[in-house]
Parts: C-alpha cells; sequence; structure tokens
C-alpha cells in the first residue's frame, strides 16, 4: 500500500514542523499507540514518551530527500512504537511475550537504526550545550536555534558592539565544537 | 585570535555570504592547505548537526504543545482506559444507510397511500386533494433527496473513503450471517464483505469486545443467500494434537493454511482460546479454523508476536455465545440458525476447500 497524495501532503507538513498537520497526525494515532502500550506491560506516560519518538523517526525520515513511505503513515507509526516499545520491554528485563492483533505492521529496522543515530548525536549536543555555561549556552541558542542576528544578540547581553559579540560567539562556538566531537567522535 | 578568524572565515564560506572573487581566492587556499580543507569540512558537518539539534528541538516543543492541547481539549486522555471518542457519531455513521433506506421505503409507502387517497376519494373535494398533492411533491423532493444520499453512499466507497482495516470472516448462517473478529471492525464508514471479488455491503448485528467478535449481516440486494452451509460448529472443545486448517485473506486472494492444535488454553492461560501451531499473518484474523471433518473448532485472533508459529484462536463455543446473545433480542425469522452437522467430512481436502471457499469473506472496514 503506498502513501496517497493526502498522505505525502501531511508528511510535508510534519517535515515543515506545520503545527496544525502535527496535530491531526497526534490525534488520529496517538489513541492506537496508548491501547497498544497500555495492553502490554506499559503506562500513560510511556505511551507519550514511545509515540513522540516515532513521530521524530517520522520526522527525520520525511525531513530527507530520498524519502518515500511505501506504506500509511498509521502503519508505519504503529511498527515504529512496536518496535521501540519491545526494546525498551527487553532493557528493562520484564520482557513477557507481548501479544498484538494481527494488525499490519512492517519492518522499521533500518530507519530505527538511523534514529538512534541522530538520537545519540542530539543527546551529545544537547550535553555538550549545556556544560558550556552562560553566556556561551545562549549566545549559540541564539544565533544558531532562534537565528537572531548579531546585533540583536549584542544588544540583549549587552555586548558594546556586534563585532565583540560576534568575537564572543566564535569563542563559544570553539568550544562547542571541541566538547561536541570530543565525544561524537568516541561514539562514531 | 587567527583560529577564530578562520572559523568566521569558513563559516562565512559555508553561509555563501563571500562575493564571487573572495570566494575563488578562499576556495584557492582550501585546495592547497589539506588542514583547512579538513576544516571546512568538519565545520560543514558540525553546522549541520546543530540545525539537525535545532530541527529536532523545536519539533519536539510542538510535539509537547500538541499533547497538552490535545489532552485539555479531551481528544485523547491520560487515564488507563482509552475510548475511541465520539460515539454517537460513530453510530450516525454506521447506521447512516440503514436510515436512509428506511426513509426512502417510507416515502415509497407514502406515495402509494397518497396515490390510493387521490384515486379513491371523491372529486367534490378538491381542496383536500390538493392539499394532498402538494404533500406528494414534498414528499418527492424529500425521497429524491434520500435518493441522492444512498447514491452517495455507494460511489463513495471506491473515491473518498479510506480502506483502513482488513480481516477474514465466515458464514454461520446461510441467510448471510457473517462472524468475525470485533478488532477487524473499525472505523466509522462502511462495512464491505468481498468472496473471491464479488463485494457486498454488510451491518454490524452485534459486537462483543470482551469475546473479540462480531456478527455481520449482508444487508445487498446482490447477495443470493445459500441454501444452506456445508459445515457446522463444534460446540465441545478441541483435543490436544487435533490437525486444523485454516482460511484467510492475509491479501487480497484466499490463502489456505495448517497446523495442530498445541495447547487447550490461549495467551496467559485464556481460557476462551486454544493455541495453534500454525502460520499465521495480519488479514487471518476471523478467519475460520477447521478440524480434517471441516467442522469449525476455532476462530483465528491473534498471534504472539515474538514467536514464529504461535497463534490464538477463540473456540467455537463462543459462537454459540454471542449467537444467543443476538437471537435473545431478535426473535422470529430473523434469528441465525447454525448448521447442525457437516455434510463434507468425507471429502478431499481439495474438495472441502473448493466447497468452503464461498463462505469465507474478506472483510474490509472503512472510514469516512
Amino acid at each position: 500500500m503506498k502513501a496517497t497524495s493526502n498522505e505525502q501532503a501531511l508528511l510535508k507538513g510534519l517535515a515543515n514542523n506545520d503545527s496544525a498537520v502535527i496535530e491531526l497526525l497526534y490525534k488520529e494515532n496517538f489513541n492506537t499507540i496508548q491501547t497498544f502500550i497500555l495492553a502490554n506491560n506499559g503506562s500513560y506516560d510511556d505511551a507519550k514518551d514511545v509515540f513522540q519518538e516515532a513521530m521524530i523517526a517520522l520526522y527525520e525520515k520525511a525531513q530527507t530527500q530520498s524519502f518515500v513511505l511505501t506504506c500509511q503513515i498509521k502503519t508505519y507509526v504503529y511498527s515504529v512504537c512496536r518496535r521501540l516499545w519491545l526494546k525498551r520491554l527487553q532493557q528493562k528485563g520484564r520482557f513477557t511475550h507481548p501479544i498484538d492483533n494481527l494488525e499490519e505492521n512492517i519492518s522499521v529496522d533500518d530507519d530505527l537504526e538511523a534514529h538512534a543515530k541522530h538520537d545519540a548525536a542530539y543527546a551529545i549536543m544537547d550535553r555538550a550545550l549545556k556544560s558550556l555555561g552562560e553566556p556561551c549556552k545562549s549566545l549559540l541558542e541564539g544565533y544558531y536555534l532562534q537565528k537572531m542576528d548579531m546585533q540583536a544578540l549584542a544588544s540583549e547581553f549587552g555586548y558594546t558592539n556586534s563585532d565583540n559579540a560576534k568575537n564572543q560567539k566564535y569563542k563559544c562556538l570553539m568550544r562547542l565544537k571541541k566538547l561536541f566531537f570530543a565525544q561524537y567522535n568516541i561514539g562514531e | 585570535m587567527e583560529d577564530l578568524l578562520l572559523l568566521e572565515t569558513i563559516e562565512k564560506y559555508l553561509d555563501n555570504q563571500m562575493d564571487a572573487q573572495e570566494k575563488a581566492a578562499f576556495e584557492l587556499v582550501r585546495k592547497n592547505t589539506p588542514e583547512i580543507d579538513q576544516m571546512v569540512v568538519e565545520h560543514a558537518m558540525f553546522l549541520a548537526q546543530i540545525n539537525q539539534y535545532s530541527a529536532i528541538k523545536s519539533i519536539k516543543q510542538t510535539l509537547a504543545q500538541t499533547h497538552q492541547t490535545l489532552l485539555e481539549r479531551g481528544d485523547i486522555s491520560n487515564s488507563a482506559n482509552v475510548t475511541n471518542g465520539a460515539k454517537v457519531i460513530q453510530l450516525f455513521h454506521k447506521y447512516k444507510k440503514v436510515a436512509s433506506i428506511a426513509a426512502s421505503v417510507g416515502g415509497v409507502i407514502a406515495l402509494f397511500i397518497s396515490g390510493l387517497a387521490l384515486y379513491l376519494s371523491p372529486v367534490s373535494h378538491s381542496s383536500q386533494i390538493q392539499q394532498l398533492s402538494n404533500d406528494i411533491a414534498a414528499i418527492k423532493k424529500s425521497q429524491q433527496y434520500q435518493g441522492k444520499l444512498i447514491n452517495e453512499v455507494k460511489s463513495k466507497l471506491p473515491a473518498g473513503v479510506k480502506f483502513i482495516s482488513g480481516g477474514s470472516g465466515f458464514l454461520i448462517d446461510a441467510k448471510g450471517f457473517i462472524i468475525t473478529n470485533a478488532h477487524v471492525i473499525k472505523g466509522s464508514g462502511a462495512i464491505v464483505v468481498d468472496n473471491n471479488g464479488k463485494e457486498y455491503f454488510a451491518q454490524i448485528a452485534l459486537l462483543d469486545q470482551e469475546k473479540d467478535l462480531a456478527i455481520l449481516k449482508i444487508d445487498d440486494a446482490d447477495f443470493t443467500s445459500k441454501k444452506s452451509l456445508p459445515y457446522s460448529i463444534r460446540k465441545s472443545t478441541t483435543d490436544l494434537g487435533e490437525e486444523i486448517f485454516t482460511l484467510g485473506y492475509p491479501r487480497n486472494e484466499i490463502v489456505y493454511g495448517t497446523g495442530y492444535l498445541s495447547a487447550r488454553s490461549g495467551y496467559e492461560g485464556d481460557s476462551l482460546s486454544y493455541q495453534l501451531q500454525m502460520s499465521a499473518n495480519p488479514g487471518n484474523s476471523g478467519a475460520p479454523v477447521f478440524d480434517n471433518d471441516g467442522e469449525v473448532v476455532g476462530v483465528l485472533s491473534t498471534r504472539e508476536a515474538q514467536l514464529e508459529g504461535v497463534v490464538f484462536a477463540l473456540k467455537s463455543n463462543n459462537i454459540y455465545k454471542v449467537v444467543n446473545d443476538y437471537n435473545a433480542n431478535n426473535e422470529g425469522s430473523k434469528d441465525i440458525k447454525m448448521a447442525t452437522r457437516t455434510n463434507i467430512s468425507r471429502m478431499s481436502r481439495k474438495k472441502q476447500i473448493a466447497t468452503l471457499e464461498s463462505c469465507v469473506f474478506y472483510v474490509k472496514s472503512f472510514d469516512k
């Protein structure tokens, strides 16, 4: 079953972080996942975690150029959640044989491997940013995440001019890079 | 200091903020100095990482917000019991077709009666007749409207509606009663059963989520009911080692599979089910499980996800329970009457299948 054009549009919306689309996807899929997780030794919070992680995996997939979804979105989300949850159960050591309805699900191992890599990189970046300390962290977040320009950043942080702010930003950036790559290369 | 300048230059280069001359000069430096080239590559990669980080961070925020909004609006729930949302709307969709048919039947009768009245009334009451014919016009109009509704429902199936769930089911009464798993029935739209490419509309006659069984009634003028069914449904339990076979629709075509009964209870000791050793795929849900004689001993329903070939089937006596529930509420000719004997027991398997094939259906649920 190929994704229909309607579903393609939804995926595009997801890739653009369109909140209306995300709300729709959330509404249509969350209950199924919740039912599945609750039926398999999970809690409401587990369902929330797993579902959001699956949505991020789908988002990452939707962002790549060569991306094609070969099934319906709901099948994909269900399959990812199912796989993620079984993995977590295994890790927690309370692996009971899971039961599911003879519901359609597809193999998502490759995608999840890619997602795990992304997730690790995300965690490393998060840690690196946090260990930078202020004002470096906020300065870099302002520039790279909120995409503020140097002028605005200078006045917000109280630098006398944007050149000084820029100078500081590069110093911070070098530290961040060092922190990031120290971890990232070990992970590779 | 020099490093900072270099970093700034690289970032400027990667951001495409250099003019042509600068760019050419930098590219030359890059070509001749492997260290700088390496730094450019490294920085490009780092920028990609930080952009990805930024994107994921904002999607995480959106997701958290969405969750909160939906929770507040009641579209999702944080309790351990999940309900499937607006029941009234589901019921409305479920019975819309019946309602429109009923309304149009009503319309026809009204037309007939008013026609009769028109024909029989004395001519002198001309003002009354006038009144009546007005009514007829109104009725006609409403009937046209209903007719339109019916057409819409029919023509919508291939185009507008979404196929959301598929499974198998089989006849338990030659009049057109089909049994399947309750979890096969999903969505708010039509239910269509398909046998060998011929599709029929069906209505839900009974839904028992606890036993995970559903009874469907084929409600389609194209359906011709059979004289009798070739198999009966076993009341007693079946024993270990009994060889069994099944026919179902894990794909668009009917598929045959065999195995044996491997345990008297189902998942985690579930006494409503048997455990079978056979292969089953999504779509097999609701398929009949026959013994060698061709008698129904169960309804295929779930499988164990991590173990190959471990499948669970609801015991056939559960069918009697739901049928009794149904009959208790529907008396007389609408009763479900199940066959009492199986008349394919001495046939070869191939002949059995040929006979049974026409009794097993592909059950499709649609969403509006």
